[in-house]
């Protein structure tokens, strides 16, 4: 496939995970205001803005409803939700003929959605309701990307930008989160302490497969290795990199090139990293840092697709 | 009332005015042509809101599908959808007929111009041609000379443009052999006529277009070259801000092939590529939807991005096939137009089946004088622009107008051609809750490759404004489906 092809699949799906995951913590951070806890709603602010990689131009002015609009509508801010639906639509006309009539369809349509009078009606009315619209967008377009599109090179790269952009995104939410997690005198419930603990997993979409795991007793320690390590939740970090890594060798057996070591072996060191550790050893050493690991391999993985599959040279490509 | 006429019918014209243009629909004297009169049935006996909610359904339907075209020169708003007219324009198979022996007698007679202009040139030694009109031509490709093309095929891909004079004969009004567009509306007007009007359209005996994509591919395959058996085939767009964007992806996914930018390929040893994520992979059939100037930067303008340096001698060592061929503007230069018909009867020793428009050649100091006194009663077109730019329509100009088009013709008599203000004829559209006359003309597609393959029908563009002329995308025009009957 065309290496222009799969650089605008692979962003359009980034920005779509990042759209989503914007949502949901916009969401959630809204919801934690209405509680009256000590935490004021700046300091929440910035705790989203910080967990959403402190982009620009969002700091916190007093007013929830300018800032939510902001953050969902101004599509010059590259944080807003409308600029990453923008800029993911605008990867997918770029490879138009390459994605289904029935993706491009849901994507164009939640993309005139944002861009119509009748959404900042709504979003007067109801934020949330908003919100849960754009989220039924994007699922509807994942729902038809594995339902409607070739599952070729092309939906590889679509799955390998979903789940790195959603490994570096929980990595960096729960950076954001921990220093609070622990913080909190040990084993003291208050209803706070416990509307907090939910909002992160909400987050992540993770409350009630948390409570099929380990009931509704929510503790720091369950919540990180169940966020971070747990094998089969979708948004858990472990399960995305296995998502990078499976996506990763499916296009390397699609493709008729041998497989670049160092990709291969970056990959495969994130997987083990996660899999052979322990909740317990993580917290032993620093955990602030084990994710800071996790986000510097995310990045290191892309720079590695992009020098393989997307701007190689020439001299490399013809030397083969 | 006669039998054909319904009263329910007459109500849907209201006012429908007949005067000396041909109307598609009906005859001088009101009567419903034949051909017309199931539609028109059809249509008086559908509830009038039933009429609006179809249009909206269908303008809904190329919103989402994202079939727009982009206007330059607006800021905002650059993506819009065609407007599209609901009712079909009918086209009897003996006109049809017509048309296509005419076509593709036109177009085989071009094609053998081109390759004698650039090989022998015998049409200017035996001075059937004017040879400066040739040279001065803007559309002239110094290095197309002595090279030889594929299968000497130039204009594999045209799009020509037919109007119907009050005669109710269909004449050639320019013949578009660079990179001709809107064959996606043609196949998507089609679809969504389908789902429109089910039963009419069953009831009528329609012949099908859906092929085109697939006759398409055939050509592009039949024109690749010798010793590739499996041609790596591509489509060249010069990308996402293109006007024909969504068609270029529309054909390149209904054909099954890479959709390319200039970015994506390389040359190399006469060799072209295209990036891939598995390496470099060889391209062998380019269908090039990027004009000649932007092509290649070390032959054609240096300051082009959108094409590939070093494509232009990969085909002439003839290890790629670029259709259209460079250089084929030369024979849809608006001066040249003129001598279509001597072309035709030089090549083929045929009269033409297909007249032209009457047209006066403005380095000719007799008929330019003409011109010049008459401007208000005539066209003035630049020679080799398209889409409706560099036009004046004498009467519906202004004296300023005039006098800008006259000092620029005295300027530079070469860049322009005159004709009569045609009265085309027009076709019933649905504006409003009625039906009203708009001009329309017809863009069939021809394709040429181990022969002339035209598909019956094309598209129909409409002068949506009263009384308009012009029927262009870029300048308010609409389109409808084209049916031709069996």
């Amino acid at each position: 496939m065309l290496s222009r092809v799969a650089d605008s699949l692979y962003w359009m799906s980034r920005y779509l995970e990042r759209a989503e995951n914007t949502v949901r913590q916009l969401d959630v951070t809204m919801s934690l205001m209405l509680d009256t806890s000590g935490t004021s709603a700046g300091a929440r602010w910035q705790r989203l803005a910080a967990s959403l990689g402190k982009p620009p131009d969002i700091e916190w002015n007093g007013d929830l409803e300018t800032m939510a609009s902001r953050l969902i509508f101004d599509e010059l801010n590259h944080a807003s939700i409308t600029f990453c639906l923008d800029a993911a639509r605008e990867n997918a006309r770029q490879v138009r003929e390459e994605i289904s009539t029935e993706q491009w369809q849901r994507l164009n349509r939640l993309y005139h959605q944002m861009h119509s009078p009748h959404a900042v009606t709504q979003f007067r009315s109801s934020i949330s309701d908003v919100l849960a619209s754009v989220l039924d967008g994007i699922h509807l377009f994942k729902g038809v990307t594995d339902t409607t599109m070739i599952h070729g090179q092309g939906w590889h790269f679509i799955r390998l930008g979903r789940y790195l952009e959603r490994a570096y995104a929980t990595a960096t939410l729960l950076e954001v989160y921990q220093a609070d997690l622990f913080s909190a005198p040990e084993r003291e419930h208050s209803g706070y302490q416990y509307l907090e603990q939910v909002g992160l997993l909400r987050c992540c979409t993770a409350f009630e497969a948390y409570c099929q795991v380990y009931t509704a007793d929510l503790t720091p320690d369950h919540i990180l290795e169940f966020l971070l390590l747990n094998r089969d939740f979708p948004h858990a970090i472990r399960y995305s990199v296995d998502g990078v890594r499976q996506a990763i060798e499916s296009i390397q057996r699609t493709g008729g090139r041998r497989p670049p070591d160092e990709l291969t072996a970056g990959v495969g060191r994130l997987s083990a990293m996660l899999g052979f550790t322990s909740i317990r050893e993580i917290l032993a050493g620093d955990a602030a840092l084990f994710l800071h690991t996790i986000r510097e391999q995310c990045l290191r993985i892309h720079e590695l697709v992009y020098r393989y599959y997307i701007h190689y040279s020439i001299q490399s490509a013809l030397a083969v | 009332m006669s039998a054909g006429h319904p009263a329910e019918v007459e109500a849907l014209y209201g006012d429908y005015p007949l005067d000396h243009a041909f109307d598609e629909m009906r005859e001088p004297d009101g009567q419903l042509r034949p051909h017309y009169r199931a539609l028109a049935e059809t249509l008086a006996r559908l509830p009038q809101d039933e009429l609006q909610r179809c249009k909206q359904s269908a303008e809904l339907s190329f919103l989402t599908q994202g079939i727009t075209f982009t206007v330059y020169g607006r800021e905002e708003g650059t993506e819009r959808i065609f407007p599209y007219d609901l009712l079909p324009r009918v086209i009897t198979a003996q006109e049809w007929n017509r048309i296509e022996r005419g076509l593709t007698q036109r177009i085989n007679a071009l094609n053998l111009f081109l390759r004698d202009v650039y090989s022998d040139a015998k049409i200017l030694s035996d001075r059937v041609v004017p040879r400066d009109l040739v040279y001065s031509c803007k559309h002239y490709r110094r290095q197309m000379r002595g090279l030889q093309v594929p299968r000497n095929v130039y204009i594999a891909v045209v799009g020509s443009d037919l109007l119907r004079l009050n005669t109710g004969e269909f004449v050639v009004l320019e013949d578009n052999l660079r990179v001709p567009s809107g064959v996606s509306y043609m196949l998507t007007n089609r679809r969504v006529m389908k789902r429109t009007f089910p039963q009419l359209f069953q009831s009528s005996g329609v012949r099908p277009i859906e092929h085109y994509p697939q006759l398409l591919l055939a050509t592009l395959r039949s024109l690749a070259p010798e010793g590739r058996p499996e041609p790596n085939i591509v489509l060249l767009t010069p990308g996402v801000f293109n006007s024909a964007y969504f068609e270029h992806t529309y054909l390149a996914r209904q054909m099954g092939i890479d959709l390319v930018e200039g970015r994506d390929l390389v040359t190399h040893d006469n060799i072209v590529y295209m990036r891939t994520t598995d390496g470099l992979k060889r391209v062998d059939v380019i269908y090039r939807r990027v004009d000649d100037d932007f092509s290649d930067p070390l032959i054609f303008r240096a300051d082009s991005a959108l094409g590939c340096a070093g494509l232009f001698n990969a085909y002439r060592a003839g290890n790629v096939t670029v259709t259209n061929a460079f250089g084929t503007g030369l024979a849809d230069d608006k001066a040249l137009y003129a001598y279509v018909p001597r072309i035709i009867r030089y090549y083929l020793n045929e009269d033409p089946i297909l007249p032209n428009v009457e047209t006066y050649l403005l380095t000719d100091e007799k008929e330019r004088q003409h011109v010049l006194a008459n401007l208000d009663k005539l066209v003035v077109k630049a020679v080799g622009e398209s889409g409706g730019y560099g036009m004046l329509i004498g009467p519906h100009s202004t004296a300023r107008q005039r006098e800008e088009f006259a000092r620029q013709i005295e300027e530079n008599p070469r860049n322009y051609i005159a004709q009569p203000t045609l009265d085309f004829s027009r076709a019933p559209c649905l504006i409003g809750n009625r039906l009203e006359p708009r001009h329309v003309d017809l863009r069939p597609y021809i394709l040429f490759g181990d022969k002339v393959n035209i598909v019956p029908g094309g598209l129909t563009r409409v002068a949506l404004e009263k009384g308009s002329l012009v029927v262009n995308s870029s300048q308010g025009g609409g389109s409808k489906d084209t049916w031709v009957l069996e």
